[in-house]
């Protein structure tokens, strides 16, 4: 019998589209903004040029009083040419499909996205980071009138971080349009989930503090020994570096009930840098996000070099990769440079040659953390490294 | 009679060939032999003890011709049946396209192959050229007696040398038919038609011809017609290819060729123009062995060692003549024939350490660029010709010239820009012959090498000519070559040596002697032709470079406006119009 050819039905456009929000008119607007210019030039037999803001770390500044990396002035302009006449028509593509996402009030993954592009035929991309960089751009690109990803609706396929404590999360059903309340106490052994978009959502706590904490491990040790309810505070797991939607949603919550940020690490220049100063600052690649994406209220709990000697944690040797990223850190990064007490920090872990894990405290018994350090820790606050 | 020469079989291991010994030319050979070996025996007797020096004696007899033939075959081409229908052909146009030009007449040259009987293994090979014809006291000559020609003993650009090809191809076909070799010849308008049958003496080697009148509508010419064993085949190496090859270089030539099944195929003449005749010159001191010294001494007709200096070599004045016997301690009165080896040593030894002035370059005809290319676009199909011909040069006392010519590239590969400045591909045309030269882009260039304008189809790999190309870095020219190897192309590089004295690096014509001269001339003449070359690949590289380019464009520009049209809702109209303007916008933009 011979195979049948797959054909897919034409799909229903969805016609009953609630209203636009605010965003969502500013981003089609600066689609059509973008498109319009783009066919003017070309009507006028002129070659069309977009500007780009410059995505690198170069056109990155640190501010202390900003609190986070801020773009520079830096404009990459590419002009339709030769070289760059797929990537044109693609990013329009992209800027497309955006725009069809809006109108049926829909959302496209990153690796969606990725996959519908799949039917452009030559204007395919041929691997994922090529239409996350399209993304990015476009991100980019509207970026200035205060454009995200999501307002593109566009999302992420990485998980978000886990939540547990004093905090109720009110988010909206998405057929009947009703208020959800997700209370983050009522999770018992699991825990609530950020979602991958974080705008919509809406926040209640009478916690007084966010702990934002590296490992899973740690997270589940403290989550499940209610550690939340007797230090009056919310536990958020990131399990690594800290998603943009993980990013955005403390940033939100921090801001909106003025709560302090504390982030709980191992002690390595990769915790440091990657894990507390993305989650702090942004990062160095997506510095035209880092007004949304950062947390600059965030302070760093421990574990700290003065810790492995306080506590006599166990610890071991830096590796190679290790000394040449705090190296490198001192050198280039223009947040550990603005700050005195992590320059001072780094040296002190460079000259000792170790470095500590959170679960390194459980040395001293495996409730050690709960019991003792933490309380300790969190007495006197204003000591944490900025 | 066990043991007599040509006894064996050509081919031993061919059980259909057929036995020699039926050739009345070997019946003759036994008697001679027996009393040679006689002879041998009674001068040697004074020499040693009785019965042992009667025994070697039986062993010692004159080597006949056919025998050194038969056991040196290779040398002379003969070596595989493939081979050999082959060079009967080659050595049989090669004499008929010598005596035309000698004549001065325009060549036309019917070649015929066709089986014996249902043969696949006996062919009749006929060439019928409209020379001058052969006056009858010299056709068994020329035909039946190896060594026997006007070639060997003058210093003449020509195609055969040692007047060995055509009688040789005759002796293979009688011993391996047993028939003979037939001629017809009419040498003039108003000469009688003559028809020969001719057997070969191979103990003697002497022509045993019998002659007839014949009528012959033709006003003059010669026919050879030989029946040999042979296999035909097509492709590489075949009859085909060689003529095919000899159209090439022959531009002035009309060849008309009938194949075993009748098929036809003609090489229609390009030009009219006849090679540049060229002069007979005298051995220049410094191109001549020791041997050929010794030879020239014996058989000179002057008195004096100076005049035999002056009147048997070309540039050598009183002077210098006087020069050559002061230094090898000779009188210069003293009579050449009776000079010791000794002596023609010291004169060989004298000439050396004598400066001499160049032979004359005049009794070189190089084919010369434009024919090069008339020949090269004639037979093979390309986009780009070029030639490039050295003024001739000296080697050891002989002159010679080097030429060049390259055919580039495959139409229907090719891009070319209209005068609008679009770029088009260019259509292939269908080859005329069946013979492709060319390779394709993803092969090894094909070589093809010629001396004295005669191509030279076997051992490619010993010879000058392809370790000269092999040398040359053909990556300054744009193509790719692997180490050691030919170049990778669409391409056939042609490369003609012209010489008074080509010398191969055996009897069998096939591959030409690495000597330095030739070698540096080689690589002089390939490395102005590659650089012409050049310029030519390079533009073709960019042209293709711009095509991909400007299909890129016009690749992705509708995608473009498909975009903006979703985005803007534009009508078919202003979608057309935007991508009419864009696709300009963006061509315009490119420059060449």
């Amino acid at each position: 019998m011979a195979a049948k050819k797959f054909t897919p039905k034409e799909q229903p456009k969805k016609k009953d589209r609630g209203p636009l929000s605010d965003l969502d008119k500013v981003t089609l607007r600066e689609i059509r903004n973008c498109a319009v210019h783009v066919h003017g030039k070309i009507e006028a037999e002129d070659k069309p040029e977009l500007k780009f803001p410059d995505r690198s770390l170069k056109n990155a500044r640190y501010d202390k009083k900003d609190g986070y990396f801020v773009m520079g002035r830096s404009r990459v302009e590419r002009t339709l040419s030769v070289n760059t006449v797929k990537s044109f028509a693609q990013t329009l593509k992209m800027m497309s499909l955006s725009k069809q996402l809006i109108d049926e009030d829909d959302f496209a993954t990153k690796r969606e996205a990725y996959y519908v592009s799949k039917n452009w035929e030559e204007a395919k991309f041929d691997e994922q980071p090529e239409s996350d960089a399209a993304m990015d751009d476009i991100e980019a690109l509207f970026s200035l009138e205060g454009v995200m990803r999501e307002h593109l609706r566009f999302k992420a396929d990485e998980h978000g971080g886990k939540v547990a404590g004093q905090l109720i999360v009110l988010d909206r059903d998405r057929d009947s349009g009703r208020t959800l309340r997700i209370d983050c106490t009522g999770f018992g052994s699991g825990s609530y989930s950020i979602p991958t978009s974080v705008e919509q959502l809406g926040f209640e706590t009478k916690a007084k503090f966010i702990l934002v904490i590296e490992t899973i491990g740690m997270f589940e040790r403290l989550s499940q020994h209610n550690y939340w309810k007797t230090a009056g505070c919310i536990l958020i797991g990131t399990a690594g570096v800290p998603t943009r939607s993980t990013r955005r949603f403390v940033r939100k919550l921090a801001d909106a009930h003025k709560l302090p940020v504390y982030a709980f690490n191992d002690c390595d220049p990769y915790a440091f840098s990657n894990i507390y100063r993305t989650l702090k600052v942004g990062s160095g690649n997506a510095v035209h996000l880092n007004q949304f994406f950062c947390v600059p209220q965030a302070r760093f709990l421990g574990v700290s070099p003065q810790d492995i000697v306080d506590y006599e944690l166990p610890t071991h040797g830096l590796k190679d990769v290790d000394i040449k990223r705090a190296q490198d850190m001192l050198k280039n990064d223009p947040f550990f440079q603005a700050h005195k007490e992590w320059q001072r920090a780094i040296e002190m872990m460079l000259k000792s040659g170790q470095r500590a894990e959170q679960q390194a405290l459980a040395k001293h018994g495996l409730n050690f953390v709960i019991e003792e350090y933490l309380p300790q820790k969190l007495k006197e606050a204003n000591k944490f490294l900025p | 009679m066990n043991s007599g020469p040509g006894q064996q079989t050509l081919f031993d291991n061919d059980q259909n060939t057929m036995a020699p010994e039926k050739t009345p030319a070997d019946k003759k050979a036994a008697p001679d032999q027996k009393a040679a070996a006689k002879d041998g025996g009674g001068k040697d007797k004074s020499g040693g003890g009785g019965s042992a020096a009667e025994q070697m004696a039986k062993k010692q007899r004159e080597i006949s011709v056919s025998e050194f033939f038969t056991k040196n075959r290779h040398l002379l081409g003969f070596d595989s049946p493939r081979k050999a229908l082959l060079t009967a052909v080659k050595e049989a146009v090669d004499n008929s396209l010598d005596a035309c030009e000698e004549a001065r007449i325009l060549p036309e040259i019917k070649v015929k192959i066709a089986r014996i009987g249902q043969s696949d293994k006996q062919f009749t090979m006929t060439v019928e050229d409209n020379g001058p014809g052969i006056v009858a006291n010299q056709v068994g000559n020329v035909f039946g007696r190896l060594l026997y020609g006007s070639k060997f003993h003058r210093l003449r650009q020509s195609r055969g040398q040692q007047g060995i090809g055509i009688s040789a191809a005759g002796m293979y076909g009688l011993l391996t038919t047993g028939n003979p070799v037939r001629v017809r010849t009419k040498p003039g308008k108003r000469a009688q038609p003559l028809f020969f049958e001719i057997t070969i003496d191979t103990a003697k080697n002497r022509p045993d011809a019998v002659q007839k009148s014949i009528e012959w509508e033709k006003d003059h010419g010669t026919e050879v017609s030989i029946d040999l064993e042979g296999e035909y085949r097509r492709g590489q190496k075949s009859v085909e290819e060689f003529l095919k090859l000899m159209a090439v270089a022959n531009p002035h030539v009309y060849l008309h060729y009938t194949d075993p099944d009748g098929n036809v195929t003609e090489y229609q003449r390009a030009t009219k123009e006849l090679p540049q005749e060229v002069e007979e010159i005298k051995p220049h001191p410094h191109g001549v062995e020791l041997g050929v010294l010794l030879k020239m001494v014996n058989e000179s007709e002057n008195r004096t060692t100076s005049a035999f200096l002056q009147e048997d070599f070309s540039r050598v004045g009183p002077t210098v003549a006087k020069e050559i016997c002061a230094k090898a301690g000779i009188k210069p009165e003293a009579n050449p024939r009776r000079l010791e080896t000794s002596d023609v040593a010291k004169i060989k030894a004298a000439i050396d350490a004598t400066k001499i002035m160049a032979p004359p370059l005049s009794c070189i005809a190089p084919i010369g660029e434009d024919v090069i290319i008339t020949g090269l676009k004639k037979e093979v199909e390309a986009d780009f010709y070029v030639a490039t011909s050295r003024k001739p040069v000296v080697y050891r006392g002989h002159p010679f010239a080097i030429e060049v010519g390259i055919a580039y590239g495959k139409p229907g590969d090719t891009l070319q820009m209209t005068d609008s400045g679009k770029i088009v591909e260019v259509a292939a045309k269908k080859p005329e012959n069946a013979e492709v030269l060319m390779g394709a882009a993803d092969e090894p260039v094909r070589l093809i090498r010629f001396a004295n304008r005669v191509p030279l189809v076997f051992q490619q790999s010993a010879c000058a000519i392809s370790k000269a190309v092999i040398d040359t870095n053909w990556k300054n020219y744009g193509l790719q070559q692997p180490r050691g190897a030919l170049p990778i192309g669409p391409m056939v590089i042609f490369v003609h040596f012209a010489s008074v004295w080509v010398p191969f690096t055996s009897e069998a014509k096939e591959a030409i002697a690495s000597y330095d001269e030739i070698m540096e001339e080689l690589r002089l003449a390939l490395m102005d032709a590659g650089r012409k070359l050049g310029s030519h690949v390079r533009k073709g590289k960019k042209l293709a470079n711009e095509f991909k380019k400007r299909n890129y464009i016009e690749v992705y520009i509708p995608h473009l406006v498909v975009a903006l049209k979703d985005i803007l809702k534009l009508d078919d109209k202003q979608v057309e119009r935007a991508q009419g303007k864009l696709t300009n916008v963006l061509e315009k933009s490119r420059k060449l």
